[in-house]
């Protein structure tokens, strides 16, 4: 078996191909390419984490009524300030955290599955998991009159069998890209109109909640729905994160990738499961936030780079773009939009030109 | 010999429509009905049958036809107003206009949506187009796909406001021919009419087509007219039907492919045997919309996506795809 | 000296849904040499060789690696000893050269593991060995087709494996990058002792570059030896269905296949033979 040190005997074919550096400056070449590299991480991942901080910390001071920093800070440490525990306290802060939180899900999940499928086209709200999701969980609320865990697990169970069915349909000598995605819009489009029908079949057409379920919205925000979601990213997270390296070696073809020994089909199912219950819990607790997920992964991608792993940086940018959204959608225009609405506008010029641009330099993240 | 049958079969299910519904009537009120007299409830249900029967039909041909043609045009056996946004470009069009500039008169309302649906058309097509190999059926169903969901936010974002039309918007997300009248019915004719003399001027054409541009210009055929006479046929059809029916899908996928398998690949008989096809599988939807759920009803745009999406999946399974 | 390691195939059956593809091969691959296979479009080149770097399961029969079976040893601990340079890997866009070689030091680093020194030395030392380090910062897509195959080249040499298969490294190149990468896996075996298998669909460089030729038909081994031995027109006859003269490279002194054709048949082809 081959050690671990630098074959010697390579020194001498250097020795003989024409024109070689001297031995040792090509390797610091590639460790400062590979240290610039990080650094560029770590300064992108810490920018975004400070914008999701500012953020958050918005969302907790402004609105109808401004409450000072030093007052959003004391009700968050748990003191009781008259005046703004309530309204921060109960209303905001639950928002604020499900905000990130879904964000952070649905940009995780989204690139995970754009990068296992080669194909920033390919997202889970593109292939069905979110429809599936949302589907059963209005169907839950609405027509069961179900609330809290029961939402999640109807949710997940959807998403994870949208997921399977997806799957399974695009079996044939193994899974093709083309006709995954394919097959998922086809089952996206059936599971849409489920839920068209689940809120016609409302008491009364509530187009808060029917909007909820149709583009995604944060109001109404309650710890009982946040709780499920934060522990699906705890749990799932650091699944997806883990797989990272592999997923990253998936890219060079289910070949080169296995030539290098990553397990291609069990990276596969792992990355699945997870992305999908992030995007399943996520869903079930605030809709199907448009385009979070889609575009998520493109943003990130062109943020730290080709080389580095888009998988965290993905995750601030999604809770970024849940937060700010909701921010301008209650602050900002004349009438209250709820968050999915405002990231399902501003997406789209910015989603056909990815279109654009993965057509015409091919598809790759 | 299979136009006689699918003719039988749509005049057996128009008598069925009429018949059936969320309230049993006898068959003496069925003829009465008919005849224009509504002295019972029974008479007057068939009363209101009659209308969204004959909207079912006439909705039906058309966008069997818009599929068949748009098929034709983007040699895409995946091609359906529903899945390239078309249907819901013309539902933007039409929420805009009623939302921003009080849009109101039928008439105009039908405009707008063709004006709607033809835009969608174009950006769809272009944006599938683009970059290597053209608009290859996945390039352009995700185009669709992407266009459709932002056209759907953005639906959501103009009503919202609105509160008066917000029950209005209802009818924008799912296509039904509930609420049918023989006005609106009178007041669509032409533009199906004309959207499908085009299409069927078209025919031969597109048969030419479907051997590639380069052939088909090789063989004297004049590849623009065609597609642009075509595509107009389609989007006038698909915009006129969303105008008074809400986004209907899939019909346009499935019923071509159904008879290409019976009656092969010429579109001069094609054209009209999807007509027929369309018109019997939405008057079989809406019967299955009243009678599955009853007293309930169940849209029809509903019963197409959740038949026509299996299908659409079973032609993807059958074809040859290759990988990414 | 790499260490010497046993490659071979016994009883190898190959097949895809109900076709069979490969039937009853038996093949030893010699140490430290180089090895091409050859055959007509779809004989079952790279099926045979995908098998032999664990990519597909056999029906029958099983591929050897030092008496232990390939499809038994974990993927990761296989891809220390075997790296494959598949037919068309997928270059992720924007990424650097630096960074698609380092790729090959995966099956070297677990999961949540740091880069280390003897990492980035193997990096460099294969950039410098295929003299691709002066586009270490450059980006991929941006390169010739003879500069890309010598960065993928470069990445499997990262993996720092003792066999290194290759399926048709050389089919989208022109002829100059063709002659480029071969000349440079010539130096690797030469110097270093790596076992190289490679796939070739050009008869006449197989024959110059390779110590040993495999000829496939019909889903078994039609001849297996020294070029000259393999390469008769007999061969060529049987697996291309050719008609052919054998003449002697003036270059390097392996045989030379020349296709007959229709329209030279009887024409001047005889005469060279004799000449």
């Amino acid at each position: 078996m081959s050690t671990q040190q630098p074959l010697p005997h390579l020194e001498a074919v250097r020795q003989d191909v024409p024109g070689t550096p001297t031995p040792g400056s090509t390797a610091a070449t590639v460790r400062r390419i590979r240290r610039r590299r990080a650094v560029r991480a770590g300064v992108v991942v810490g920018v975004l984490a400070a914008v999701v901080l500012v953020a958050f910390t918005a969302t907790l001071v402004v609105g109808e009524r401004w409450y000072s920093i030093p007052d959003v800070v004391a009700v968050v440490t748990g003191h009781e300030v008259p005046g703004a525990s309530f309204t921060v306290g109960r209303l905001r802060l639950p928002r604020a955290v499900l905000g990130a939180v879904t964000g952070f899900c649905f940009g995780l999940a989204g690139v995970a599955i754009q990068t296992m499928l080669r194909n920033p086209l390919a997202s889970p709200d593109v292939i069905g998991i979110s429809s599936g999701a949302s589907a059963a969980a209005a169907f839950a609320i609405i027509t069961l009159g179900l609330g809290g865990a029961a939402v999640s697990a109807f949710a997940i169970v959807a998403a994870l069998g949208v997921a399977l069915v997806v799957y399974l349909l695009a079996y044939r000598d193994g899974v093709a890209g083309t006709r995954l995605i394919l097959i998922g819009i086809g089952v996206a489009a059936m599971l849409e109109s489920v839920t068209a029908y689940v809120l016609s079949r409302a008491a009364q057409w509530d187009l808060q909640e029917a909007t909820r379920w149709l583009t995604g919205s944060l109001n109404g925000a309650d710890w009982e729905a946040v709780l499920p979601t934060v522990v699906a990213l705890a749990v799932l997270g650091p699944v997806l994160l883990g797989q990272g390296r592999a997923l990253a070696g998936l890219r060079l073809g289910d070949d080169a990738a296995s030539a290098q020994g990553i397990r291609v089909e069990r990276t596969r199912v792992l990355v699945i499961v997870a992305a999908v219950g992030l995007v399943a819990f996520a869903t079930a607790a605030s809709g199907p936030i448009a385009f979070v997920a889609f575009l998520s992964g493109p943003i990130a991608a062109r943020l730290v780079g080709a080389g580095t792993s888009p998988l965290v940086p993905a995750g601030f940018i999604g809770a970024a773009l849940v937060l700010l959204a909701d921010l301008v959608g209650q602050n900002a225009l004349g009438v209250r939009y709820p968050v999915g609405v405002v990231t399902g506008v501003l997406g789209s010029p910015y989603l056909v030109w990815l279109i654009i641009r993965t057509n015409r330099r091919g598809t790759s993240l | 010999m299979w136009f006689v049958v699918s003719l039988a079969v749509l005049a057996g299910l128009v008598l069925l429509s009429v018949t059936v519904g969320a309230r049993a009537v006898s068959a003496d009120e069925v003829l009465a009905g008919l005849t224009g007299s509504s002295r019972t409830v029974g008479e007057a249900a068939v009363a209101v049958r009659l209308p969204r029967t004959l909207l079912a039909v006439v909705i039906g041909a058309s966008l069997a036809i818009a599929g068949t043609v748009m098929q034709g045009v983007t040699r895409n056996p995946l091609a359906d107003p529903g899945i390239l946004g078309v249907n819901a470009g013309a539902s933007l069009a039409v929420v805009t206009g009623m939302a921003w500039f009080g849009l109101s008169a039928a008439i105009a309302t039908m405009w707008v949506a063709v004006a709607g649906a033809a835009v969608a058309a174009v950006f769809v097509y272009v944006v599938g187009s683009l970059g290597r190999g053209g608009a290859t059926p996945l390039k352009l169903a995700l185009a669709g796909a992407a266009s459709s969901a932002a056209f759907a936010s953005l639906v959501i974002a103009v009503s919202l406001p609105r509160g008066d039309i917000a029950e209005g918007v209802r009818s924008w997300q799912i296509g039904g021919v509930g609420g049918a009248t023989a006005d609106r019915i009178l007041q669509v004719l032409p533009f199906l009419a004309a959207g499908a003399l085009l299409c069927a001027a078209t025919a031969k054409g597109l048969n030419t087509l479907a051997l590639g541009d380069d052939l088909a210009a090789g063989l004297g055929e004049r590849v623009a007219l065609t597609r642009g006479l075509a595509a107009t046929g389609a989007v006038l059809l698909c915009g006129a039907s969303t105008a008074v029916a809400g986004p209907i899908g899939f019909v346009g996928l499935v019923v071509p492919h159904a008879y290409r398998l019976l009656v092969g690949t010429d579109h001069r008989w094609l054209l009209p045997f999807s007509a027929v096809g369309g018109a019997v599988l939405l008057v079989a939807a809406d019967v299955l919309g009243r009678v599955v759920a009853r007293p309930e009803e169940i849209d029809v745009g509903i019963i197409t996506a959740i038949v026509g999406a299996p299908v659409f999946i079973a032609i993807i399974r059958r074809r040859k795809v290759r990988s990414l | 000296m790499t260490t010497a390691h046993d490659l071979r195939t016994t009883g190898l059956t190959l097949g895809y849904d109900d076709r069979t593809v490969i039937d009853d091969l038996s093949l030893e691959l010699p140490t430290g040499r180089i090895t091409a296979i050859v055959g007509a479009n779809a004989c079952g080149k790279s099926t045979l060789l995908r098998s032999m770097s664990r990519l597909l399961r056999p029906a029958g029969g099983q591929v050897l690696l030092d008496g232990r079976a390939v499809h038994e040893t974990p993927a990761r601990e296989l891809a220390r000893t075997l790296g494959l340079l598949p037919q068309s890997p997928i270059v992720p866009e924007g990424i650097s050269v630096a960074d698609l070689v380092g790729r090959g030091r995966h099956p070297h680093q677990r999961a949540f593991q740091r880069w280390s020194r003897a990492d980035d030395d193997a990096v460099g030392t294969a950039l410098d060995v295929t003299g691709t380090a002066e586009l270490a910062d450059r980006n991929v897509d941006e390169l010739s087709g003879g500069q890309r195959q010598r960065v993928w080249i470069a990445m499997a040499l990262a993996q720092e494996t003792d066999v290194l298969l290759l399926d048709e490294p050389t089919t989208f190149l022109d002829v100059a990058h063709q002659v480029e990468v071969l000349d440079l896996l010539r130096d690797l075996n030469l110097r270093n002792g790596t076992t190289i298998v490679m796939v070739l669909h050009d008869l006449n460089l197989a024959a110059r570059y390779a110590d040993h030729l495999v000829a496939l038909a019909d889903g078994t081994v039609c001849a297996a030896g020294t070029p000259a031995a393999v390469l008769t027109e007999e061969t060529v006859r049987r697996v291309f269905g050719l008609e052919s003269v054998i003449t002697t490279d003036p270059v390097s002194g392996s045989p030379l296949m020349v296709p007959i054709g229709r329209h030279h048949a009887g024409g001047a082809g005889g005469r060279s033979a004799s000449e």
